[in-house]
């Protein structure tokens, strides 16, 4: 019997009972759009992360209040015990000390309520000083970058801009930030958006502009410093020179008894993305059970089948058809069952990756790879959970088989 | 033995190697079954020849032995002791996959209950065999047409079984049977679920198969029918218990 003729006869049986093959194939077909799914979540979240992460800027080295050890869990509250002053910054700049920190920048961050004539928006406003523009990679469209020693001028980023007043071109207008009025001196370049964080939606006047006039009082303290090694190759010096600076200036005899954490671009990458590794490694755990489960419904779709075609499996072998031959029909019919609820999942879990992530806000990634792998594992889930029921009708002997009612 | 085998020579050229061999040839056939601790012993030690073109009704009352035997020749069922030779080769030496193909190409059977398809349309229910035997399409469904025409149901290839009678059924079984070119055609009460015209109408085929030369074993418990045949061998209680020539009335 020829390999069409075998396919011919396992559609027939398919079609004979179109209802339960349906059924059977959504077991399947669930199952395999659920991983492709839930692996492409994973890996778009992943992504989604490291890009955010590596937006910062290059080369850097991110140094925040509070540390977490090991030893002593959690010590000082994660910004809101502020350790970090601008004295801090100010030290890290120094070329002796540091002398792999190409250029430092702090930041101090407040959520503030912009206004602009009627216009008003709520974003975030960083009062910042040093090389602010260097450290963070980000470029002017228009205008200069904010005087250090100014507490009149702000630099927009380019949504906040359009928010505000409609256009990005706004150099020499005007905004009020807490009461305050700011020459807006500049609008940054877009630097795009990511799920977590929006680099275009920003305002940004100097550290001096922002203790006096935004956040009020004589509080020195930063939210972060960042530092730009002078090259990738320097980043673990810088690392060094850095931590043993901020320990000298805060009195901390070692690092376990730090009141900070520096950490790198690339550790940051790295412990994010494998947390969502370790993520979609679950995910894809529990709809891979899912799969297991469609093919459980295989094979009890195909037992039933056996049973039901005793007497038919008897006729064809009192007829000449070898073991194999029958053996080849039901795993034929459970490979069709299989492959067609993998291309069908196959095709479902696409056109949700491509449809979710406008609804989710988060990126799916679906490589050719998840999806050949996916149909294929369909494929082998069908022989698999098939092979059990076709050995057994293959050994039906052809009597009892004949016999049966 | 010669007499006969010369008799039907002419009509089975296809066979004319295995000419001069009895097509069944069964020596102390013994068959038991078990179930748990019970033992049946159904065959107890049965001797029969039959020659190539032999028309051969076998009878017996229900739990004679008789479907035993028809399943033993039929080689769906194994012995317990005893050999069995069909057309010279001992069945014994086979493995399922050349039982199957004994099956295929010597053997066309004819069950009471028809056991056809029902989804199959009757063309396709008799080129089943065929199709294990791997013959081409085209020339499948040309003999599976052909073996319809000489059952009388030419007009009939299209339809399932479930929109024949039961008479034309049993033809479409018997076309079934005969489109292999058997040695053998094995009946096992062929006519059992069947109204009097539709009877008559199989046993004249059957007539006419034997006319052409083909070796028939019928099972009957049906005076009348194993009437037709030119032999009838009795079973009792696993034994042969008589086996006599009929008389052509």
């Amino acid at each position: 019997m020829s390999w069409t003729e075998t396919a011919a006869t396992a559609w027939h049986a398919i079609r004979a009972h179109t209802m339960r093959s349906l059924l059977t194939v959504l077991g399947i077909l669930i199952g395999i759009a659920a991983v492709i799914l839930t692996v492409g979540l994973g890996l778009g979240t992943q992504k989604d992360v490291s890009e955010d992460i590596s937006a910062l800027g290059s080369n850097l080295l991110i140094v925040t209040p509070g540390s977490s050890t090991d030893s002593s869990g959690i010590r000082g509250g994660f910004g809101s015990a502020s350790t970090l002053t601008v004295a801090d910054a100010e030290a890290l700049a120094s070329q002796v000390a540091v002398p792999d920190v190409a250029a430092v920048t702090a930041e101090k961050e407040s959520s503030q309520s912009l206004e602009a004539g009627d216009a008003n928006w709520t974003t975030t406003v960083a009062g910042v000083t040093g090389d602010w523009l260097e450290v963070r990679s980000r470029e002017l469209a228009s205008g200069e970058f904010v005087d250090p020693a100014s507490t009149d001028e702000v630099v927009l980023g380019p949504e906040t801009a359009t928010e505000l007043f409609g256009r990005a071109d706004v150099v020499g207008r005007t905004v009020s930030i807490a009461g305050t009025t700011f020459d807006v001196v500049g609008v940054l370049e877009a630097a795009g958006s990511s799920a977590s964080t929006n680099l275009d939606d920003t305002a940004v006047v100097s550290l001096t502009a922002m203790t006096s006039a935004v956040t009020g009082g004589t509080d020195t303290s930063v939210s972060t410093i960042y530092l730009k090694a002078t090259d990738t190759d320097a980043i673990s010096a810088a690392y060094q020179e850095a931590q043993s600076l901020l320990l000298a200036l805060h009195g901390a005899s070692s690092a376990d008894a730090a009141d900070f954490t520096i950490d790198s671009q690339d550790s940051l990458v790295s412990t994010a993305t494998s947390v969502y590794r370790t993520l979609t490694v679950l995910l894809a755990g529990v709809a891979g059970l899912s799969l297991l489960v469609g093919g459980i419904g295989v094979m009890n779709i195909m037992l039933v089948s056996v049973t039901e075609r005793t007497r038919e499996i008897g006729l064809r072998k009192a007829l000449g058809a070898p073991p194999g031959a029958i053996r080849r029909q039901f795993l034929t019919v459970a490979s069709i069952l299989g492959v067609t609820g993998g291309l069908v999942g196959a095709l479902l879990g696409v056109v949700a990756a491509l449809t979710l992530p406008a609804a989710l806000g988060s990126s799916v990634v679906v490589s050719p790879l998840a999806v050949g792998g996916s149909i294929a594992v369909a494929l082998a889930i069908g022989l698999l959970f098939g092979v059990y029921p076709a050995v057994r009708a293959a050994r039906l002997a052809p009597i009892d088989a004949l016999r049966s009612e | 033995m010669t007499a006969s085998a010369t008799a039907v020579g002419h009509a089975d050229p296809a066979t004319a190697a295995g000419a001069d061999r009895p097509v069944i040839d069964l020596r102390d056939a013994r068959k038991t079954y078990r179930t748990g601790d019970l033992e049946f012993e159904a065959l107890r030690g049965v001797d029969l020849r039959i020659e190539r073109g032999e028309y051969v009704a076998i009878v017996g009352p229900s739990g004679s032995g008789k479907s035993t035997l028809m399943n033993v020749l039929g080689c769906l069922d194994t012995l317990t002791s005893g050999t069995y030779r069909l057309a010279g080769d001992d069945v014994a030496d086979m493995d399922e996959t050349d039982l199957a193909s004994v099956r295929n190409e010597q053997i066309g059977f004819v069950f009471q209950q028809f056991n056809l398809l029902p989804s199959l349309s009757a063309l396709h229910n008799v080129e089943l065999p065929l199709v294990y035997r791997g013959v081409a399409p085209a020339e499948r469904r040309d003999r599976a047409a052909q073996a319809l025409a000489r059952v009388g149901l030419a007009d009939r290839t299209a339809n399932r079984p479930g929109q024949l009678s039961g008479g034309q059924q049993q033809r479409v079984a018997v076309a079934r049977a005969l489109v292999g070119e058997p040695a053998l055609v094995l009946a096992d009460e062929p006519t059992g679920n069947l109204d009097s015209r539709s009877t008559a109408d199989v046993l004249d085929l059957l007539d006419a198969l034997h006319a052409q030369g083909r070796t028939i074993v019928l099972i009957t418990h049906e005076h009348e029918v194993a009437q037709r045949s030119r032999r009838v061998v009795r079973v009792l209680d696993g034994l042969v218990t008589s086996d006599e020539q009929v008389v052509a009335a």
